[in-house]
């Protein structure tokens, strides 16, 4: 039986780089873990909110209410008497409206050309029209738009977008899509695909969420004419790679749709909220109505239009990020604008 | 039926690589062709006093290599072949090692009484060999002084072997009889005293009872501190070798003893030789252990019931012990900064040091600043050294406001130290010092900084200049810069570094090309505080960083050049690489983090793959942790692409998960698996199979360390979030592993490091469990799960009902039952209705101060409140 050693680390750090990565990366791994688990609750729970708020939705919306089949209509109504007191009151209106309000994902303006734009970069013809997430889920479908107010709550052949009993899909199934409503055609363009059929596409490319985006909408039927259980016709865009061809396919060809502006998507980016410099737009007046800029000869128009978001606190701001402040509003010309304080 | 072996047993000591490889291979014939026959015939030649006695020892170092093995399940498997082994030929065996302790050739009794030892550790806990240690006992007065020598340190080995529950008390007390007898003054024999000293190190474990006892505990104590007198060296050793165990093993019986021990050790430390003072050093360091334990665990905050309580001996001993530390520092051996293995008294008494100053705080302070006045500018370069390294050793457990002071006076001295004391020794201590000062009072912890604009560049100038010094002293002063950037993390947008940031990187490469860099572990040092550097970087600094990349991979790729290397240069080179991924994967995460730098940063991923791919084919049989680390950071930031770079590295994957033996590595590579699952998604898919296959494969390894299986669980839940429905394949073995292991996980008995086990298991099962339901939620295979239902309910009520688990099972556990409400809904409605887990584990979760926690319970509520009313 030898001596037992007794020697102690001796100017050393007590934890070596090494085993400081390796739990750095455990620490990532379980925080990746965990988003990744929050992300897929969060959808739910979003859905669950918005099924809670849907019967309480606005007065101005009736003309477009609901036309499912009256014992749906219970089925709803019971479901949203179901959920608790403290959820539902949570989950009022304006909640709902707060959080939809954050959930698109906004473009930057396109002020340089960015590099390999020919390789990594999507472009369209963005129709001109209302943003809105569309939200199919329980046997309904809801659009909202970019402040969060309801825009249609209609049945649709969205994949758990109407009450029928036609045993595809579980009860628990829902889509999101990113869309612009076209008042014209009564369509709803679909530019991007949040979720399909219960499956989170948050975490996908564009370049897969357009190829998802392609394959299954039209799959579902929800491309086709109106009817009974399905109220808007919804409808892809053509989305093309951005070399000369395609940017001239994007800017000059024929739509069915009024034109506002070229949508420019990196095709590795990740379906993000807010602004992002991996989404781009472009305005000019070939291909939109509601440019403002310099004009071809570089000279600035007497008369331009813009859009401005009235809040809450009566501040109109455009919606850059961060938003330009333009002024402020008194009470009075909101007064006199009641239901319509919408967007000017 | 014993065969002649001696021959064969001197060949297979020959010098002739031939004829020894001849030997060993008729020894193994041997073994396989007749087990009982072989054991035997080896007893035979240990007992034998006619062979020589060489092959007396080889023949019973093969018995007992034939006993035990290093690897667990080796071990496993000769434990089950002993007690299978024909009874008959067992105790001829134990006849002839018995009998061989009374041999007149000490290397013939020693090798005995180890295998006696090993054959006791398996038969004792199963009931056998009842009379061993009475027939040890039975007659130990009258043997010889060679027998009783022999027969004590078998006991001391036996003690060593099995564990103390296998031992009734009343053999106890007869061992611990007779090694306190062997130990005494009154032993006239120094060979028999010393065997009976080491021998009670071993079987201190066993005298519980003994020590609950005063007479018995006080006579032991005695007999102890009395050997530490004894006029052998080796005895005054194993003495205080026995203190130092006793000092953790019976800290709260030491209270009526202590002061006689400090003289004792007092004595040592100033005049015994260095082997002796070295353990008396460590008595005081090993108490400083336990009451910092202690401390740390009750916070100082003792109420009736907590285990043991703090008798501070420490801030008592104080005035006395740390002059007598103090001293030691003068004691310093020439050049031992450049020698890895050197431990002396002076390094043993500055370590106390410093964990005094742990366990006391502001206390030592005053006790400890005039040594280090009195010394700091001597002309003895001892003496300057010791001041040094007392200041050094006091950074950790004083209070800021106590040191601080001390700091903004020493700071100045110190610069000016570390580039002129012509002592190198000096210059060591000194950037280690500043290293310490940094690591403990710089930062977001501290209020008032010690560093300031002014003095920042000086820091900088003067540790990049020592850099250059020689490899130990530039160790250091890569370690002091590591803690400067640390304490600049999270400081905010702007790091006082950024203008250095260059400066700093360029030198740090630099160091990494010295031709020395080899030595002291400088090139290690300098890569990891490149890495911290980056790590605690800003935005401002982004650009700079990503101009790093190109850099460090070319290096990475100069070290792929290299053809036909010895084993020697390989081992190299498979190091540098090391640390080259490493930087590469701190960078990869660093620019990972914020989009605008991954974008561009990922104009890079092709090649550095390419890279790490290259780095795996270096080696045939196994894969280089530090490469699979820095993939699993690349494949964060790749995303769904990453699937371009899986048809190669697939196989990397699959051999890492196969690497049982450096677990680190399989456990590595799970971590990278569910990283991967994260990227690809269902693009995983193609490779599911084998993954999967070869995960169920290691659960059920008994020779994978225990500590990869909770991530294996969580790596499931990883898997079937990405691949959703098509889990299915796997489900039920899946879930059947999950079952298995969560009716072992539900009960705890055991030390903490057990609950702390198995609490890491529920999480990885519970991970597990919430994967595959998200991973089904909305598919027409939902109802696959309802069967599973049943069971994970009851996991979830037994874990909650046993009321051990921590924060994280905790919060994992009440997420678990929202997913499966959440996924099932109304098919489980009235399973969860039953479950109290839906009642009381979710109203004390969603009471819960922890937020996260409390997010999960909110989530819970309102799925199951969804699923009980559709």
């Amino acid at each position: 039986m030898a001596p037992h050693d007794i020697r102690r680390p001796f100017k050393r750090a007590a934890i070596s780089d090494q085993q400081k990565r390796r739990e750095l990366s455990l620490l990532r791994q379980a925080q990746n873990r965990r988003d990744a688990q929050q992300q897929a609750r969060c959808l739910a729970s979003s859905i669950l909110s918005l099924q809670s708020a849907a019967p309480e939705s606005q007065p101005e919306q009736s003309d477009t209410e609901i036309e499912t089949v009256p014992e749906s209509e219970q089925e709803s109504e019971a479901f949203s008497k179901d959920l608790d007191v403290r959820q539902a009151s949570k989950l009022r209106g304006p909640e709902v409206r707060k959080w939809f309000a954050r959930q698109l994902m906004l473009p930057e303006w396109m002020i340089d050309v960015p590099d390999r734009l020919a390789q990594d970069w999507y472009v369209f013809a963005r129709p001109a029209g209302k943003r809105c997430f569309v939200v199919s889920s329980n046997g309904t479908t809801v659009s909202r738009q970019r402040n969060g107010s309801i825009l249609h709550h209609f049945p649709s052949a969205l994949p758990a977008g109407a009450k029928i009993r036609d045993g595809s899909g579980s009860a628990q199934s829902y889509c999101i899509l990113d869309c612009i409503f076209h008042e014209l055609d009564q369509t709803y363009y679909v530019i991007d695909m949040v979720c399909w059929n219960g499956y989170s596409l948050y975490d996908c490319t564009a370049e897969f969420r357009f190829y998802w985006l392609n394959s299954k909408l039209e799959e579902s039927g929800a491309c086709n004419a109106p009817s009974h259980y399905h109220k808007f016709r919804f409808s892809a865009v053509p989305v093309y790679n951005c070399d000369s061809s395609g940017l001239y396919s994007a800017y000059t060809g024929v739509v069915p749709y009024a034109k506002d502006g070229l949508l420019f998507y990196n095709k590795h980016a990740l379906y993000q909220t807010g602004n992002t410099p991996l989404a781009l737009v472009w305005k000019d007046e070939n291909c939109s109505q509601y440019v403002i800029d310099t004009d071809g000869k570089g000279e600035i128009p007497s008369q331009q239009q813009v859009v401005l978001e009235l809040q809450d606190d009566r501040k109109l701001v455009t919606s850059d990020d961060p938003p330009v402040l333009f002024g402020c509003l008194d009470g009075d010309i909101i007064e006199k604008m009641g239901s319509l304080r919408r967007l000017i | 039926m014993a065969m002649e072996v001696t021959q064969v047993l001197l060949n297979a000591q020959s010098i002739d690589g031939a004829v020894r490889k001849n030997a060993e291979d008729s020894l193994k014939q041997f073994q396989e062709q007749n087990l009982p026959v072989f054991l035997v015939s080896l007893s035979g030649e240990l007992a034998n006093e006619e062979k020589p006695v060489e092959t007396r020892k080889l023949a019973g170092l093969v018995l007992k290599n034939a006993l035990d093995a290093k690897e667990q399940h080796r071990k496993f498997e000769l434990v089950q072949r002993w007690l299978s082994l024909d009874g008959n030929a067992k105790s001829q065996i134990k006849a002839c090692l018995l009998k061989t302790l009374t041999s007149p050739v000490s290397d013939a009794r020693s090798t005995a009484s180890q295998v006696i030892a090993k054959v006791a550790g398996i038969e004792l806990p199963h009931k056998q060999w009842p009379e061993l240690i009475v027939s040890l006992l039975s007659n130990v007065h009258q043997l010889p002084a060679q027998a009783k020598q022999a027969t004590l340190e078998t006991l001391g080995y036996l003690c060593e072997e099995v564990s103390p529950d296998v031992i009734d008390q009343d053999q106890v007390n007869k061992i611990l009889t007779a090694v306190v007898q062997g130990m005494s003054s009154s032993e006239g024999n120094t060979d028999v005293r010393l065997a009976a000293t080491r021998a009670l190190y071993n079987a201190l474990g066993f005298a519980q009872a003994n020590f609950s006892n005063d007479m018995e505990r006080d006579y032991i104590m005695r007999v102890v501190c009395e050997a530490t007198l004894s006029p052998e060296v080796r005895i005054r050793q194993a003495a205080f070798e026995c203190l130092v165990s006793i000092s953790s093993t019976y800290y709260e019986k030491l209270a009526p003893y202590i002061q006689d021990i400090f003289n004792i050790t007092a004595k040592a430390v100033r005049e015994d030789e260095e082997p002796v003072a070295l353990q008396a050093i460590e008595f005081w360091s090993s108490i400083c252990d336990e009451e910092i334990d202690i401390l740390e665990e009750y916070g100082g905050d003792f109420t009736g019931d907590s285990d043991i309580p703090c008798f501070y001996f420490i801030k008592q001993a104080l005035p006395a012990l740390v002059p007598m530390l103090l001293e030691t520092l003068l004691k310093q051996e020439e050049d031992q900064d450049q020698d890895e293995g050197a431990w002396n008294i002076a390094m043993a008494g500055g370590t106390c040091l410093g964990l005094v100053a742990r366990t006391v705080g502001d206390d030592i302070v005053p006790l400890v600043v005039p040594f280090i006045e009195e010394n700091i500018s001597k002309q003895d370069w001892r003496q300057r050294e010791a001041a040094t390294y007392a200041f050094g050793s006091i950074l950790e457990g004083p209070s800021p406001e106590k040191l601080i002071p001390l700091v903004n006076v020493a700071l100045t001295f110190m610069l000016s130290a570390l580039t002129k004391d012509p002592n190198s020794h000096v210059k060591d201590t000194t950037a280690w010092t500043l290293g310490r000062i940094f690591e403990f009072l710089h930062g977001s912890v501290v209020d008032s900084p010690i560093i300031s604009q002014a003095n920042c560049q000086q820091i900088i100038t003067v540790l990049l200049q020592s850099m250059k010094d020689t490899p130990n002293v530039a160790e250091k002063a890569c370690g002091a810069l590591y803690f400067l950037a640390q304490g600049y993390e999270e400081m905010g947008p702007s790091s006082p570094l950024t203008p250095f940031f260059q400066e700093i990187v360029q030198s740090l490469l630099t160091v990494t090309h010295r031709e020395d860099a080899g030595e002291s572990r400088l090139r290690t040092a300098a890569y990891e505080t490149l890495n911290e550097v980056v790590r605690c970087s800003t935005d401002e600094t982004a650009p700079l960083v990503l101009q790093l990349v190109p850099v460090i991979m070319m290096e990475l790729h100069n070290t792929l050049e290299g053809q036909k290397l010895s084993s020697d240069e390989r081992e190299k080179q498979s190091e540098l690489q090391g640390l080259l991924c490493g930087c590469l994967q701190v960078i990869i995460q660093k620019l990972g983090a914020s989009e605008p730098t991954k974008y561009v940063f990922m104009q890079y991923a092709d090649q550095i793959m390419g890279l790490f791919l290259r780095v795996f084919a270096c080696r045939s049989a196994t894969v280089h942790e530090e490469a699979m680390l820095a993939i699993g950071a690349l494949a964060y930031a790749t995303g769904a692409d990453f699937a371009k770079y899986m048809p190669e590295f697939y196989r990397y994957l699959e051999m890492g998960l196969q690497n049982f033996e450096e677990y680190q590595v399989c456990a590595v590579t799970v971590g990278v698996v569910g990283d991967i699952s994260r990227a690809l998604e269902e693009k995983i898919v193609p490779y599911c199979d084998g993954i999967m296959t070869q995960l169920l494969k290691n659960l059920s390894s008994n020779q994978l360390h225990r500590s990869v299986k909770p991530p294996i669980f969580s790596c499931f839940g990883d898997i079937a979030l990405a691949v959703g429905e098509y889990f299915e394949k796997y489900l039920m073995w899946a879930m059947s592993a999950l079952q298995s292991a969560a009716e072992l996980s539900t009960h705890i008995a055991g030390d903490d490091e057990l609950v702390e086990y198995t609490n890491s298991l529920r999480n990885g099962i519970l991970e597990a469990y919430s994967g595959i339901f998200q991973g089904f939620k909305n598919s027409p295979k939902t109802q696959l799960l309802i069967p599973y239902a049943p069971h994970i309910l009851q996991f979830l009520d037994g874990i909650y009902m046993e009321k051990d688990m921590d924060d994280v099972v905790m919060k994992t556990a009440i997420g678990v039952l929202g997913d499966l409400a959440d996924t099932l809904g109304s098919h489980a409605g009235s399973m969860i209705q039953q479950s109290v887990s839906s009642k009381d584990f979710l109203n004390e979760c969603l009471s819960s101060e922890d937020l996260m926690i409390k997010e999960s319970a909110e989530w819970a509520k309102l799925a199951i409140s969804r699923a009980i009313s559709v």
